[in-house]
Parts: C-alpha cells; sequence; structure tokens
C-alpha cells in the first residue's frame, strides 16, 4: 500500500556558496547547513537539505518565503554566497506506505534499501525522465520534490507504479 | 480430455486442473503445470511450424529456452498477441490461442515448401549472389518477397492491450539460474547475511532437478530436496523472481531481467503488468545458467520427431508425457542413456540406442544393456523416413556398410552439453577451450562474476552443488560478508560424464543435416562457406547466418564450429568463437518501454497559463517538451488566418505572449559581472544595475550555441534568459566552466525556468495597459527605457518588469513567480482589452521577428555560424581579454570570404512563400548537382507588408544584396531577390515609442 499526496507550494531557497559563508546561514535560518553529504537537518518548520559540495536546499513556510528572502539579502549582499527563491520552481509531495521504495524504484535506480538510504537521507536523482528530490523522512515515508513543470508527469509516474505493484 | 500420450501418473503437472486451448484452430486439452509444447506433445502433436528458408515442416526439438523450431504466435486478439514465443517455454493457462507461424495456406500444406525443392539454388550467401541487378528490383521485388517468404512471426495489427512496469534493484549477491548450481549458490551466500537476488527463466524453480526422478540428494528425492530448499530460501533475505530471465549482462554488474509477471495468465486475469524489467545491479553475480544439449548433424535430423534426448526425459519425468511410441535413440554422450532408460520407463518402446563411439562403458549404458535395450555402438543414422513427422531411421555402422531402415516415430538425439556462456561472455568473460568435455567453458572474468556449475562443464550432481555452495559463499564473501559453514549436500545420481560431440556425424550421404534450425543452415552450407575462401568464425558466420538466428545459436555454435574445424583442419580453439550478444531469449518491446507510453512517454511540460489557452482554443506545438501555444484561432479560422490577424493586432495594438518557457538563470555572486563577461561575447562588466543586454554565447569552436536576454538586478545578481530549448546546455555549459575552469570566481548558478512565469505585452499600447497596473514602477518612457528592467509590484504580484521586445515593437516581459502568472495573466489581458489586446501565439512570434530580421538560434544557426554571419558581429567584444569562443573567431576558416551571411529573399512574386530549407541557387540552368548557395532558414507570408518574407543564410549573402537567386523547386523555379534581413521598421524607431 501506498499513498501519494496532493502537491504543496513551500518555501524554498537554493543556497551556494563559500564554505565560510556556510556556518553563518546556517545561523541565521535555524538550521545548520549538513556537511554530510546527501543528508538533511531539520529544526521546527526549517529544513537544510545537502544537494552538493556547495549546494543546499533551504525549505520554509510558504507564507515565510519573502520575509527570509528579505531576512538573507544584508547577510548575503556582495558577499560570496548566492541566495535564489525557488518557492515557485519546486513542489513537492509525500509518498508513503510499505510500497513507498518500490514505487520509487520503478524510476528512480539509487539502492534505497534502508541500509543504503537510511531516514535522514537526501538526494536530487531522478525518477523516469524527471529529476526529483528524494528526501526519506521516516522508513515509509518519502519527501519527494520537482519542478513545477515536471509535477504532472512525476504524479503520473508514481500512480502508473503503483498500479503495477498492486 | 487428456491426450493419448499422457502417462497416468508422476510427473509435476496438476491433473486435477485441466486447461482447454486451441492450436490453429483446433481444440486439445492439456493441464496446469503444462508447457504449450508438452500439451501439444500429450497429444501427439510434434509438427508446429516451417522453417525460416525452406519452408520444411518442423517439429519440437527441446523443452526449454534453446528451442529453434517451435516459435508460435499467441493471443486471442490482437490486443494481446505475441509473436515468436517459444512453445517450449509458454506456460499453458485456459483459454489459451496459439497459432503456427511462416506457413501459407496451412501448417500441414505449404506453398513456401517449394525452396525446399528447389533448395541447390538457394545455399548459403545465394541472396549476395542471386539478387544483385538490376539495383532497382532490390526494393520493389526482391526485398519485399524475401522478407515475405523467410520469416518468422508476424507483428501484431493493434495496440498492446497490457501494460508493463520496470523496476531497479540491489543486491549483494545475484544468483542467475535456480537449477542445484544456483540454489546451493543462493544459500550459501543468503547464510552469510547478503542481500541476495535469486531468478529463473521458468515458472518452478529447481532447473534439471525438476525432470530428475533418479537422484536421492541429502536423503530426498530431488523434487523434495528442491522444495526444501525454497523454503529455507523464502525465509532469509533472498528475492525470489521466477519466470524472469536474465537477458543481458550490462556493465558494472548490471543484469537486465525480464520478468511474466502475468503473461502467464488469461488476458481477463492480468490486472498486473505483463512484464517487467528489472536492472539489477548485484555486487557480486553467480552464473549458474546450466548447459544445453548438443543435437546431432545427421542427413534429415529436422523431421518432426526428432528431439534432443534431455529434453525427451524431461518431458516424461516433468510433464508426464511420451514424446512418440517407438523410439530410436542416437547419442555420443552416456547420458541419453538415462534418457533412454526413463523415456522406457514412461512407456515409449526403445527400439534401438545407435552410438557413434565404438566403445561404451559407464553406469548409465550398462544400465541400459541390464534392461534390456539394444545398444548399437559406432553406428550413425544415415538418412531419415517421414513427411511431416519421422517414419524411420537407417542405421548404418560408422564403418560403413549396409543400412538397417528401422520404424520409428520419434528420434531422441544427444550430442553431449555446452554450457551456456551467454551471459559469461556478454560481460567479456574470457572463455577456454575444454578438451574433456569438447566445449568452450568460462576462464578470466571480467566482472565480479562467478559461473558455478553445469555452465562451467562441471556435470555431475554432487559436484555441481558443491560447486554452486562454494561459489555462492565465495561470492558473499567477495561481497564482505562471513560465509556460513553449511556442510556438503549427500548426493545418490548416475550421471552422464564425458566430452561432447562437435560437427556433422561420418557418413554425411544425401540430404540435408541441418546445423542451425532456426536459420536453415546445412552442414554443407558451412563446407560452401569454408570452401569459397572464409576462414574466420566470424566471417563463416555472417555468410552463412549460422548462429545468428533469435535463438543466438544455443543449439549451433559448436557443431558449426566444430565442421568449419575439419574442413579447415584446424583444431576448434583456433578457430575461435563468435560473440554472445544480448539478448539471450528475445525480449519484447513492451518490457523495454515498460511505463514510457502513451502520457508517460515522455514529460509534457505545460505553462502557468497553459489552462488558460487550452480554454481559448489554442492550437499547440511541441517545443522540446514543452507545449506552446502556437496560434488562437477564432470561430473557422485557419491558421494562416489567425496568424494574420495577430500579426496585425501587435503591430498596430497590442498582444499578449506566454514566453515562459525561456530558460531563466539566476546569477548570483560578487563575481557575477565578470564570469558573464567571459561567457558571453559582448561586454557586461560596465551593464549598470536595472539595464538589460542582448547577449550571444558561442561554444569553444567559435559557433554561436544561444543568445538571450540578460538582466542586472543588482551588483551581484543577474537574471539571464535563454532559448526554451537551450536552457539545460548552457546551464551545464556555465557549470562546468565554473567548477572546472574558474573555481576561483565567487558566482554561482540556479536555473529559474521554473520559477519565473513570463507574460510578454508587445504592441504600441503596451505601456498603457501596463500603466495602471504597475503599483511601484515608473514605467514612463523616460523612466523605464528600452533594454531596462526594474522589480516591484504589479498588480500585487512581486515582479521583474523588463522593458524588452521580440517583435519591433513597444514591449514589455513581465516575470512573476510561477503560481501567481495565472492571476496575472487575467488581469493583464482584462486591463488590455481597452487597447485591443489579442493573444498571440508562437507562430505570429516568429513572423513579427522574422520582420525584424531577428534570428532564431537553431533556425537562422545550424552549430556552423558564426555571430558576424548572422549579422551580429555588432555582438562581440573584440577588445575584452577574453571570452568563450574568442580565440576560434580568428581561425581562418572563420574570417575567410564567401561564408554564409543571413539574408532577406523575396519572392518576385508576392504571394509565394519559399520552402524553409530550399536551396539557393544562382544559375537555375546549370547541370545537376548544382552549385548551392545557401538555404532559407525562414519563410512566412507578412501580413503588415503584404507579402511573402524570407530570410536565409548565403554564400558571400551581404555583397549580394540586390541580385537575382533562384529556388529550384520540384515543379518550378523560383526567382528571388536578395535584400536586407531587416524588413520591417529598419530604424528601429517602434521599440522606442
Amino acid at each position: 500500500m501506498a499513498e501519494i499526496s496532493a502537491w504543496s507550494r513551500t518555501g524554498q531557497f537554493i543556497f551556494r556558496g563559500r564554505p565560510a559563508m556556510v556556518e553563518e546561514a546556517g545561523a541565521f535560518f535555524g538550521v545548520t547547513l549538513p556537511q554530510t553529504p546527501c543528508r538533511a537537518e531539520t529544526a521546527g518548520a526549517h529544513a537544510a537539505l545537502w544537494l552538493g559540495p556547495d549546494e543546499w536546499l533551504l525549505l520554509a513556510d510558504a507564507d515565510e518565503a519573502d520575509a527570509l528572502e528579505a531576512g538573507f539579502s544584508p547577510l548575503l549582499q556582495d558577499r560570496p554566497a548566492s541566495l535564489v527563491d525557488v518557492s515557485h520552481r519546486n513542489v513537492c509531495l509525500t509518498l508513503s506506505g510499505a510500497l513507498a521504495a518500490r514505487i520509487l524504484n520503478c524510476g528512480c535506480p539509487l539502492d534505497l534499501d534502508e541500509r543504503a538510504f537510511p531516514v535522514g537521507m537526501c538526494t536530487r536523482t531522478i525518477l523516469g525522465k524527471a529529476e526529483i528530490i528524494l528526501w526519506r523522512r521516516a522508513p515509509e515515508v518519502f519527501w519527494v520534490g520537482a519542478w513545477r513543470s515536471f509535477a504532472a508527469y512525476v504524479e503520473k509516474f508514481l500512480v502508473e507504479a503503483r498500479r503495477g505493484l498492486a | 480430455m487428456s491426450g493419448a500420450f499422457r502417462v497416468g501418473t508422476g510427473g509435476r503437472i496438476d491433473r486435477s486442473r485441466p486447461l482447454h486451448f486451441t492450436f490453429d484452430g483446433r481444440g486439445y486439452t492439456g493441464f496446469a503445470g503444462d508447457t504449450l509444447a508438452s500439451a501439444l506433445l500429450s497429444h501427439g502433436q510434434h509438427l508446429i511450424g516451417r522453417s525460416f528458408k525452406y519452408h520444411r515442416p518442423r517439429g519440437i526439438l527441446s523443452a526449454g529456452a534453446e528451442e529453434p523450431n517451435a516459435l508460435v504466435g499467441v493471443g486471442a486478439d490482437e490486443a494481446h498477441y505475441t509473436p515468436n514465443l517459444r512453445a517450449t517455454q509458454v506456460e499453458l493457462y485456459e483459454g489459451l490461442v496459439a497459432e503456427s507461424q511462416n506457413r501459407f495456406p496451412s501448417l500441414t500444406f505449404d506453398v513456401g515448401e517449394i525452396n525446399n525443392l528447389v533448395s541447390p539454388l538457394l545455399p548459403a550467401g545465394f541472396y549476395y549472389k542471386t539478387f544483385m541487378w538490376p539495383a532497382s528490383f532490390w526494393k520493389k521485388v526482391y526485398e519485399p518477397t524475401i522478407r515475405k517468404a523467410a520469416g518468422l512471426g508476424r507483428a501484431p495489427r493493434e495496440a498492446d492491450a497490457d501494460f508493463y512496469a520496470r523496476s531497479y534493484a540491489h543486491c549483494d549477491v545475484l544468483v542467475v539460474g535456480a537449477g542445484p548450481a544456483g540454489l546451493a549458490a543462493a544459500l550459501a551466500a543468503a547464510a552469510s547475511g547478503a542481500r541476495v537476488i535469486l531468478c529463473d527463466e521458468q515458472a518452478e524453480l529447481g532447473g534439471s532437478l525438476l525432470a530428475d526422478t533418479a537422484a536421492l540428494i541429502d536423503g530426498k528425492p530431488a523434487n523434495e530436496w528442491v522444495a526444501a530448499m525454497l523454503a529455507d530460501l523464502q525465509s532469509r533475505d533472498v528475492k525470489i523472481l521466477s519466470r524472469a530471465t536474465a537477458f543481458g549482462y550490462f556493465p558494472h554488474n548490471m543484469v537486465g531481467i525480464a520478468e511474466r509477471v502475468t503473461h502467464h495468465l488469461p488476458a481477463s486475469l492480468r490486472d498486473q503488468p505483463r512484464e517487467r524489467l528489472w536492472e539489477v545491479r548485484a555486487g557480486q553475480i553467480v552464473l549458474a545458467t546450466g548447459a544445453h544439449e548438443r543435437p546431432l548433424v545427421f542427413p534429415g535430423n529436422d523431421r518432426p520427431g526428432i528431439m534432443l534426448a534431455d529434453s525427451a526425459r524431461q518431458f516424461a519425468n516433468r510433464y508426464a508425457v511420451r514424446p512418440g511410441s517407438t523410439a530410436i535413440v542416437f547419442t555420443a554422450h552416456d547420458s541419453a542413456y538415462g534418457a533412454a532408460l526413463d523415456l522406457a520407463q514412461a512407456g515409449v518402446r526403445i527400439a534401438a540406442i545407435a552410438d557413434l563411439r565404438e566403445t561404451v562403458e559407464g553406469p548409465l549404458p550398462s544400465r541400459a544393456r541390464r534392461a534390456g535395450l539394444r545398444v548399437l555402438t559406432g553406428t550413425t543414422i544415415a538418412r531419415t523416413g517421414g513427411q511431416l513427422r519421422v517414419s524411420s531411421a537407417a542405421l548404418q555402422p560408422v564403418a560403413g556398410g549396409t543400412t538397417e531402415d528401422v520404424p520409428c516415430d520419434f528420434v531422441a538425439m544427444s550430442g553431449g552439453f555446452t554450457p551456456s556462456v551467454h551471459l559469461f561472455s556478454q560481460s567479456l568473460g574470457k572463455l577456454r577451450f575444454d578438451d574433456a568435455i569438447n566445449a568452450f567453458v568460462p576462464d578470466t572474468p571480467a566482472e565480479a562474476s562467478h559461473s558455478a556449475g553445469a555452465c562451467t562443464g562441471i556435470f555431475g550432481l554432487a559436484a555441481v552443488l558443491a560447486d554452486g555452495a562454494g561459489k555462492g559463499a565465495l561470492a558473499a564473501s567477495r561481497a564482505g560478508f562471513t560465509p556460513a559453514a553449511l556442510r556438503d549436500s549427500v548426493v545418490v545420481a548416475e550421471d552422464g560424464a564425458g566430452p561432447a560431440y562437435a560437427g556433422a556425424t561420418p557418413l554425411p550421404g544425401r540430404g540435408k543435416a541441418f546445423v542451425d534450425f532456426q536459420n536453415d543452415v546445412t552442414s554443407k552450407d558451412i563446407g560452401l562457406a569454408v570452401q569459397e575462401g572464409f576462414r574466420s568464425i566470424e566471417h563463416i558466420k555472417r555468410y552463412t547466418t549460422t548462429g545468428m538466428a533469435t535463438d543466438q545459436g544455443k543449439t549451433s555454435n559448436m557443431n558449426a564450429l566444430g565442421i568449419a574445424a575439419e574442413k579447415l583442419g584446424k583444431p576448434v580453439q583456433e578457430i575461435g568463437l563468435t560473440t554472445f550478444r544480448m539478448p539471450y531469449t528475445p525480449v519484447s518491446f513492451g518490457v523495454l518501454a515498460g511505463a514510457s507510453r502513451g502520457a508517460l512517454f515522455d514529460p509534457v511540460r505545460t505553462t502557468p497559463a497553459h489552462d488558460w489557452a487550452v480554454a481559448r482554443d489554442a492550437v499547440f506545438e511541441d517545443v522540446g517538451q514543452w507545449k506552446r501555444a502556437r496560434y488562437f484561432p477564432l470561430g473557422n479560422e485557419t491558421m494562416h488566418q489567425a496568424v494574420a490577424r495577430e500579426c496585425l493586432a501587435v503591430r498596430r495594438a497590442a498582444g499578449i505572449f506566454d514566453a515562459s518557457t525561456l530558460g531563466k538563470i539566476e546569477v548570483v555572486g560578487p563575481d557575477a559581472a565578470e564570469f558573464l563577461n567571459r561567457i558571453y561575447t559582448n561586454s557586461f562588466t560596465k551593464l549598470a544595475p536595472g539595464r538589460l543586454r542582448y547577449g550571444v554565447m558561442l561554444r569553444e569552436d567559435g559557433f554561436v550555441l544561444d543568445d538571450g536576454v540578460v538582466g542586472r538586478l543588482a551588483n551581484d545578481r543577474f537574471h539571464v534568459t535563454t532559448t526554451t530549448g537551450g536552457a539545460p546546455r548552457v546551464l551545464a555549459m556555465m557549470e562546468d566552466y565554473l567548477q572546472t575552469e574558474w573555481p576561483d570566481l565567487n558566482v554561482w548558478l540556479t536555473s529559474i525556468t521554473d520559477q519565473w512565469g513570463t507574460i510578454a505585452v508587445q504592441g504600441p499600447g503596451a505601456r498603457d495597459i501596463l500603466a495602471p497596473l504597475a503599483e511601484n514602477i515608473d514605467i514612463s518612457a523616460a523612466a523605464m527605457p528600452h533594454m531596462s528592467v526594474r522589480t516591484g509590484l504589479i498588480s500585487g504580484v512581486k515582479t521583474r518588469l523588463f522593458r524588452v521586445s521580440f517583435t519591433g515593437e513597444l514591449g514589455y516581459e513581465i516575470n512573476v513567480p510561477a503560481g501567481e502568472m495565472p492571476r496575472l495573466w487575467e488581469a493583464v489581458f482584462a486591463a488590455g482589452q481597452a487597447h485591443e489586446i489579442v493573444a498571440y501565439g508562437t507562430e505570429t512570434m516568429h513572423v513579427l521577428r522574422a520582420e525584424k530580421g531577428y534570428i532564431i538560434v537553431g533556425q537562422e544557426t545550424d552549430g556552423t555560424a558564426t555571430p558576424d554571419d548572422v549579422g551580429l558581429g555588432w555582438a562581440v567584444g573584440h577588445k575584452k581579454p577574453d571570452f568563450v569562443g574568442k580565440r576560434s573567431l580568428s581561425r581562418s576558416a572563420l574570417v575567410a570570404p564567401g561564408r554564409k551571411q543571413l539574408i532577406g529573399l523575396l519572392t518576385e512574386d508576392p504571394t509565394i512563400v519559399l520552402e524553409e530549407g530550399a536551396h539557393i541557387v544562382a544559375d537555375p540552368a546549370q547541370k545537376i548537382p548544382m552549385t548551392m548557395l545557401g538555404h532559407v532558414t525562414s519563410s512566412y507570408h507578412s501580413a503588415v507588408l503584404g507579402h511573402s518574407i524570407a530570410l536565409a543564410m548565403v554564400a558571400g549573402g551581404r555583397d549580394r544584396i540586390g541580385q537575382t537567386l533562384y529556388v529550384p523547386m520540384p515543379d518550378r523555379v523560383i526567382a528571388v531577390r536578395v535584400v536586407s534581413s531587416v524588413f520591417y521598421d529598419p530604424e528601429g524607431e517602434r521599440l522606442n515609442g
């Protein structure tokens, strides 16, 4: 069994920058930006997902996005870092249930066994022909992020994969 | 109604579940557990198809994947029809409908059999020799005729009604094959704690043990031992895939497995995918793929009723079917004696066992002799009789002498066994020729794989089990696990050992002796190839097509090699072996396509204003993965009428256009300007915040890669736009340069294509429409000139407002967060009503920009155009120290005179719209092939100008302005005048309106 939630939009930012800026950004955001590859950190409604050696996805509530951007702005102005609002680029859904990993493995080539992809792990990967961000929130709960123009494809793909595993 | 050849007891069929099926329209009955082949044999039906080339009657040769003859089409209707299935692998289900292939009008009377009578005219390579000329005949006569006459099944006529799936999987140890070696390996690996996947192509796991009624393992009959093993495996971390054929071994231990999930069920019960493609990435792989029995190559060895001996034994023991009433067993290997004994047990009269070998000892032959079977050593079959079924075989001493015609309805033959090294060889593992068994066996693996059991040339059951367990433990240990101590199995079994026979039988005599049954290659064909000078097995294979059929030569390769070796007078190992290629057995298109059909064929990306356009009856076009509104017809307007109306409206009033698909990249950091200065040909360091610049980007070879408008939002922040199709390529190139060439630059890239929706408002009325909506942005001509950008609010929505034009009119591009765009689009459209705004699509956009001579990268450029070629020389900052492609722009070929240049063309007849792609010549009277000067890149009817316009790339084009050139078309020659590429408002005054 598996549940595919509806898409939702939240406050999302891509933070990129030099190592020296990472701690400051995390301190302001309230979440330590993880230095371990492919790991996510959360604190309250905020989360930071490691996407690359100098790239993090920051998550917040949707109505908080403008204030966060405004707050970051003086901190980062003309300094070696970049914060870009992607709240409208990215949408996300939750896939949950005993079949969740097997559904994802219909289009995602990663090893989603908990020994290889534990809770708290996140990565940019593919689902079929679309790029997604995958974050394991619990053994049977995955957060799936996609660009808005790929959302319809991703959702159809998940529904079709679930049909084949019923 | 069970068949007359069904044995009363035994076998693994379920006699309580009779199943009805039809073959060529005739009804039959079988049982659950039958294959189509075993069910047909239970009714005495051997004849099942016609051969590929000679249309000879063919029967069931084997009981498994190696079957070359018994190919059938299965499916009750066209939407569920699958051709070319091996009847030996088709599981019976209620209502199954099967038909024979490659016969006309019927299986028993086939006019194509004329090919058999005229076969002296059809030797190997006949089509290379015969159908050479006239050349024009190939396409219209030869090819269609050959394709119709020589072939396999037909494609289904309707779309596939089933669905297919794909899964990725990972494991520490993948075991391919669940015969004795595979089961032992899987248990040994799983006992160590490794994650194991065990796959087998058959419905039931157990391999050869399923037909072994004699062996005892650990005191249990073989089939009980198998059941106990499976129960044990299921209690561990083992994923068991049955009906799952490992068809391909790909780099880095990736194995493709085609699982038949519901293909063995009636269509009405297929609520799951018909097949699933597994892509398994394994740490270690144990190949326990077994062996195939080798046929003997003797005259008339292809008549229906002639079968491999071990397959006959499987039909008897596993399916409780007598393959015939009176049999001759023809062998060069001890194992056939075991088959003879089992067949006799099942009620088949064994007329004789003819053995090519002079001296035959060993436990199985001894037992056969003790049982009173007639054993003739040093004996061959000189020929066989019978039309649609074998009726006799002529036995003859190998030493020569008189023949004895023995009546029979069945011949079981065995040339010994060939290890199945297909997957090992696909993985580029090296093979070694083993003289002891006269076959190739795995030597050095190229991947993390371990071959176990019969596929390595080990044939005794005890040795196979020990080898399997050992390789399973080794694989687990290589995967980082500590193997558990397992005790060896105690085995009581009689095994046939010894070398296999390779080549044609002695005393070839008359009549065709088939090597490759599926491609109809005879021993004489191989001889002919050698006689004609072919020495390499690769050439012999291609010339004769031996081993090139869909069965991959499973039953034929070693015999072909043996014949070639004998003719060339060289040992087999010096002739070499051809390469095995995937798939091991044919794989359906459906399983490879998986879910990628219909709506999931490819992502369909839509813009935030898509629903609005749908509601307005827009006609869409595909631009890459995007759906873009092409035009918005009113009433019964044609495209031409709609586009003309939209164009005029933009020129005279205003138009609204969805430009959201443009690629967008946010470039941020203190070095952002320096970075863009190096990427683009233009200068960016001096671009002030609040200003826009049109930028051109080159590849390192100096040719135009992409273009777009770049806005500076702040000192350290740029909003870069790219072409719709170029977005991923441009971002990748930028990121590549940053990571590899300029890691010192403090600048970062983020794709914002989907973040911002873009509403273009173009036309003389644009400012008047937007002015009331812009809340905190002064968009007056003085405050916001052409090529400027402002941030602020428009109708309450955060915006990055560009004043920019791709139409030549006063215009704006309103970038707003994608989720807000539908609302703002409505607001702008409503505000525009008073100004006669129209929605326009990409076709109108194309016409408007062509009227202004604006290029589209990929339409005017083709990857070989420099900026100067397309009239963008002004955008190249030659004084800059460097930019990507700068050095290449001074290459001699790129500055040579006579390069193709962008110009405009006007037809003498203003109503003629040139064809895009049409070639341009100076003299239409010259001889073909003409000297072509260039080609038309864009061509439209311009409503505002009242005539057609075209852009073209023409050699030395700018120097030809004023000349008349010609466009030769199939029906006429069109005269054109070369003009400037800017057709409308050449001074650009309207931009500043």
